[in-house]
C-alpha cells in the first residue's frame, strides 16, 4: 500500500509518520509538498502534525487553503483513507472535511504526555484491529486540542457513529472527551493523539501501529475482492 | 484605496480560557470590577477599489479570516489616502 505524507511549511511530525509507515508498518510512503495538486497515485493520505504556517491566524487555517487540499478532497471523495493527526486534524477541520473546530486547551498549557484513549468503534477501516471499548495508550502533544462543536453537530456525530476515540481523562476540555472523529462515510479520520509515535515497543507503546495495520488490512481486503 | 478593519471575536457560548486568565490577572491587580474578558483579533486590510467590495470582504472573512464554527466577525471600511 502506498501512502502520501503531505508536508506543509512547519510540519514537524512528517518524518515520524514516514518512519512509522516504511519501517514499522513496512509499507511504501513518500513526502508530498503542499503545493502539489495530484494525489491520485496514492492509496492513502496522511496529514502529519506540526505547526503549519506557524499556526498563524488559527491552527491549520492556512494549511487548509494549500493547493494540495483540493487533491485531498478529491481522493477523500473516492473513498480512500485520509488520516489527519494533531495539526493534520486541525487542517481537516479548517478545510471542512470534518465538522467542528479547535480551541486553546482549557488549561492554556501545551500538553505533551502519554494518555489513555478509548476506542469507541472498531468497525471502521481505521480501528478494525482494536477491540471495541479497548483502552489504548497514545502520546498527545498539543496546545490547541480542545475540540469544539455545537450541540446539533455533536448529536449528528453521535447519530452517525463518527466518534472513534475519546479521552479516558479529558486533558484539554474537548466537548464530550472527543479525541478523534471521522466523516459520515468513515474514510476521513482526524485525531489529536499521535499513533505514529507509538509504533515500537522500544519507545513505549505499539498501540498506534494497530491503527495503521487496520488501514492496510482493510485496503488489502477490498483490493483482493475487487480483482 | 480602502482601509478595512476586521474584528474577529469568539462566539457567545464558546469558552475563552485566555480571556478568563486575563480576567483573573486583572482581579489580582485589584480590578475586581471586571466581570468578564473576551479576547479577539483585529486584522487590518488595505484594499484596492473594486466592485462588490463588501461581498468580497464577507467572503474573505468566511473563508479564512474567521472560522464561522467558533467566531463572529464585523468590519469597518474607511477610505484611506496614501
Amino acid at each position: 500500500m502506498k501512502f502520501a505524507v503531505v508536508v506543509f511549511p512547519g510540519s514537524n511530525c512528517d518524518r515520524d509518520m514516514l518512519h512509522a509507515i516504511t519501517d514499522a508498518l513496512q509499507e511504501e510512503a513518500s513526502f508530498v509538498w503542499h503545493t502539489e495538486t495530484d494525489l491520485s497515485p496514492y492509496d492513502g493520505i496522511l496529514l502529519p502534525g506540526g505547526f503549519s504556517h506557524g499556526d498563524y491566524l488559527r491552527s491549520g487555517a492556512m494549511g487548509a487553503t494549500a493547493p494540495i487540499m483540493q487533491a485531498v478532497k478529491q481522493e477523500a471523495a473516492k473513498g480512500k483513507p485520509v488520516l489527519g493527526v494533531c495539526n493534520g486534524f486541525q487542517i481537516l477541520l479548517e478545510a471542512g472535511l470534518l465538522p467542528g473546530a479547535m480551541l486553546r486547551n482549557e488549561s492554556l498549557s501545551f500538553i505533551c504526555r502519554n494518555i489513555g484513549i478509548k476506542v469507541r468503534r472498531n468497525n471502521t477501516m481505521f480501528t478494525s484491529k482494536y477491540e471495541q471499548g479497548e483502552e489504548i495508550i497514545l502520546p498527545i502533544a498539543h496546545g490547541e486540542g480542545n475540540y469544539f462543536c455545537d450541540d446539533q453537530t455533536y448529536e449528528a456525530l453521535q447519530r452517525n457513529n463518527q466518534i472513534l476515540f475519546t479521552y479516558s481523562n479529558n486533558p484539554n476540555g474537548s466537548v464530550q472527551d472527543i479525541a478523534g472523529i471521522c466523516n459520515e462515510r468513515g474514510n476521513v479520520l482526524g485525531m489529536m493523539p499521535h499513533p505514529e509515535r507509538a509504533v515500537e515497543s522500544l519507545l513505549g507503546s505499539t498501540d498506534g501501529l494497530t491503527l495503521f495495520q487496520s488501514i492496510v488490512s482493510n485496503w488489502r481486503e477490498s483490493h483482493v475482492l475487487n480483482t | 484605496m480602502f482601509k478595512v478593519k476586521v474584528f474577529v471575536t469568539l462566539k457567545e457560548g464558546v469558552l475563552d480560557p485566555q480571556g478568563k486568565a486575563i480576567q483573573q490577572s486583572l482581579a489580582s491587580l485589584s480590578y475586581d470590577e471586571v466581570e468578564e474578558v473576551r479576547v479577539g483579533k483585529y486584522i487590518e486590510l488595505m484594499v484596492e477599489q473594486r466592485e462588490e467590495l463588501e461581498k468580497r470582504i464577507n467572503e474573505m472573512c468566511d473563508q479564512l479570516l474567521a472560522n464561522p464554527v467558533i467566531e463572529d466577525y464585523y468590519y469597518e471600511i474607511e477610505e484611506a489616502v496614501r
